[in-house]
């Protein structure tokens, strides 16, 4: 059977590679989405982010010998607390500015980190191997799929279901949405509210790391890793709705997949096709697909 | 009579500029702009910049009695910030040599720049053959490699082991382009056949989606005509979906840079065609250990051409004592280059520096001896064999 000259196991195997970079568009736009839902900041450091917790992976490794199952929970704290300084820091002073402040704050960090991690590895990337328990692959039928990219779509996607589920049906998931509505109002109840935000960042740093550490033996690790990622997700976060947790998730997976086949139709275009998407979903609906028009 | 006086300053300014322009013609002034920041910066990039400012010091750091100043910059991979710069620097700094770096891309526009303003341009980073061909111009010298090397070294290589049907993946800007182009060629002049490619961004980061394209093509041979951090992620990925157990895999264009980041594991066996190697002989080691000393990593081969290129045109320039790119082209092309990087090194009418080059193969992590022990050599390819033949060329100067 064939469609469009393409065969079914084909489309099968594309389908499911485009599942595995929907995972990371989807965990990274969810970041952004909860920091732009309640601190209303354009997190350009989100990339910076991301790559920080690839290269802390490596680091462990190298240095230190410790290995990628640990590094899944502790790279994501290392860069949850240097989140929080960066909120305490700076972010903190901003919130009152336009939003385009935010944006320029975080671009310039995003330089800064890069700059640091350029300046010490090069731009070629390191190595970085596969977990023993994960290497090796399984055949399918239609196609041969390494068995960690199976994991990463198995994480990703149960950490973005994690993070909806306790937003959206949570006490503290309530805490944090009535924050973004009213903040004052939230915090006569009781509620410390900047320390929520505090959190909600150093959360949103976390989540970038993860995916950072997820992707270490996939792409090579280097410090331009995030630069590659972060556009494509920011025209998720836009073409998913700003602030939307299920629209980014959503979003982020399908957008993979649609990137995937056009590898297979048209692939000079697949590192174009997710911005044509994005100016259509612009023009017809301006609020993303997911978003609350105000 | 106050405006009188101003009047007489901005003249006598103006005379001032005039002669101090007539002086600046005789400083040799090199602008280097390559990728500094990018996917081919561990090619080149500051790396590149060091060679030549160790080309210059080498020399004496004088040239016609006065200091040679090395001006550089990050191009981005973008073609019109090369060419504004190129511009800029001869315009505004008097350049009297533009170093065109990594991606061909802005090598061509920068060379068009230089033909423009009558000023030298030499370049080792970009691979696209066209610089010596369609688009070859008088004041262009392409020192290190080209992609019909590239072609004719690792393709003929393959289908002389009996590797005829290749599929490529191919980089889909200028650079890659000329190489699938140039590969194809000799694939099919020798027997062989092509039966297909697939084209992806620039430094596009997930291969695995064109990988599995290529694999269903049922071909011998892999072509990776990309570079860089392409090339790196496309073998990994290579390896990661058993591509490597089905079908060989050539990397077109593989630096040195590239097999250090992937470590030998990933890389041993990878057969490639390099214009330099720093394990060659003894005088390649020498550079390299003094280049070693200060970066603390072994120069490529295009790092090692940066060097070799700038002495060539430094001693062009001391022998017929000026800077007139004219005059300066003329001597460099008729006299051959000997030094570490090139034997005989000729410089043809179309621009193009034929030396020996090299086909090579990664070593196995268990015969590599010392750190970047990476290569052996299969085979010297001699200038002649490799290079862009007057049959084939489409270079008006060279007819």
């Amino acid at each position: 059977m064939e469609f469009f000259g393409i065969s079914l196991p084909g489309l099968l195997s594309q389908l499911l590679l485009g599942l595995v970079n929907g995972s990371f568009y989807a965990i990274l736009s969810l970041g952004l989405a909860v920091i732009f839902g309640l601190l209303n900041v354009i997190n350009f450091a989100h990339g910076a982010l991301f790559m920080m917790g690839a290269v802390i992976t490596w680091m462990a490794m190298n240095y230190f010998g410790i290995n990628y199952w640990v590094m899944l929970v502790v790279a994501p704290l290392v860069v949850g607390v240097f989140g929080v300084l960066i909120e305490r820091l700076l972010l903190r002073w901003i919130y009152k500015l336009d939003h385009l402040y935010g944006l320029l704050l975080t671009l310039g960090l995003t330089l800064l980190i890069e700059g640091v991690f350029r300046s010490v590895y090069g731009v070629s990337g390191l190595g970085y191997d596969t977990p023993d328990l994960l290497s090796g692959g399984t055949n399918l039928g239609f196609m041969f799929l390494p068995n960690y990219r199976a994991w990463v779509v198995v994480a990703s996607i149960s950490v973005c279901l994690a993070t909806w589920f306790v937003i959206e049906k949570t006490k503290l998931g309530a805490y944090l949405r009535a924050g973004t509505e009213n903040p004052r109002l939230v915090e006569a109840f009781g509620v410390n509210v900047p320390v929520m935000v505090t959190l909600t960042y150093a959360f949103g740093a976390a989540l970038a790391a993860f995916a950072g550490v997820l992707s270490a033996p996939v792409y090579q690790v280097s410090p331009l890793m995030g630069q590659n990622m972060i556009i494509v997700v920011f025209a998720v976060v836009v073409i998913g709705g700003m602030g939307s947790i299920m629209g980014s998730i959503l979003t982020g997976l399908g957008l993979g997949v649609i990137e995937g086949f056009t590898k297979v139709f048209y692939p000079e275009a697949s590192s174009t096709v997710v911005f044509v998407i994005m100016v259509i979903v612009l023009l017809i609906r301006p609020a993303g697909l997911f978003g609350k028009e105000n | 009579m106050k405006y009188k006086h101003t009047t007489l300053a901005l003249m006598l300014a103006a005379a001032g500029l005039a002669t101090g322009a007539a002086h600046a013609q005789e400083k040799v002034v090199i602008g280097f702009v390559t990728d500094m920041s990018s996917l081919y910066s561990d090619v080149e990039g500051k790396g590149g910049a060091t060679a030549i400012q160790m080309a210059i010091d080498d020399f004496g750091g004088k040239a016609l009695g006065q200091p040679i100043e090395l001006l550089t910059a990050d191009h981005q991979n973008k073609a019109d910030i090369a060419a504004s710069k190129a511009r800029e620097w001869i315009d505004t700094q008097g350049a009297t040599m533009i170093f065109g770096g990594t991606n061909s891309g802005t090598a061509l526009a920068t060379a068009k720049v230089a033909q423009e303003k009558k000023r030298v341009y030499m370049n080792n980073g970009a691979g696209s053959s066209a610089l010596t061909n369609e688009a070859c111009t008088p004041y262009t010298v392409h020192y290190g490699y080209d992609t019909v090397a590239l072609a004719k070294g690792t393709g003929g290589a393959l289908v002389d082991e009996g590797f005829k049907t290749w599929f490529f993946l191919t980089a889909d800007y200028a650079f890659g382009h000329a190489l699938e182009k140039d590969t194809s060629a000799v694939v099919e002049a020798k027997g062989g056949k092509v039966l297909g490619a697939v084209r992806h961004p620039l430094n596009a980061s997930d291969f695995s989606s064109f990988l599995l394209q290529a694999q269903s093509s049922k071909a011998q041979v892999l072509g990776l005509a990309n570079a860089g951090g392409d090339t790196i992620n496309s073998v990994k990925a290579a390896k990661e979906f058993g591509i490597d157990k089905t079908m060989k895999v050539a990397g077109l264009l593989v630096f040195l840079s590239d097999i250090h980041s992937l470590g030998l594991k990933n890389v041993g066996g990878l057969l490639h065609t390099t214009s330099w190697y720093w394990d060659k002989d003894d005088a390649s080691r020498k550079f390299g250990e003094k280049y070693f000393a200060k970066m603390k990593r072994m120069p490529t081969d295009v790092q090692a051409a940066d060097y070799s290129a700038t002495m060539t045109y430094l001693k062009a320039v001391a022998a017929v004592k000026t800077t007139d790119a004219d005059k300066v082209m003329e001597y460099m092309k008729k006299t051959p280059i000997n030094d570490f990087y090139a034997k005989n090194g000729i410089i043809r009418p179309d621009g193009r520096m034929v030396h020996e080059m090299y086909l090579v193969e990664a070593k196995q992590p268990s015969e590599s001896k010392k750190p970047w022990d990476y290569l052996k050599i299969v085979k010297k390819l001699p200038g002649d064999s490799v290079f862009t033949t007057k049959a084939d060329s489409k270079c008006a100067l060279w007819k």
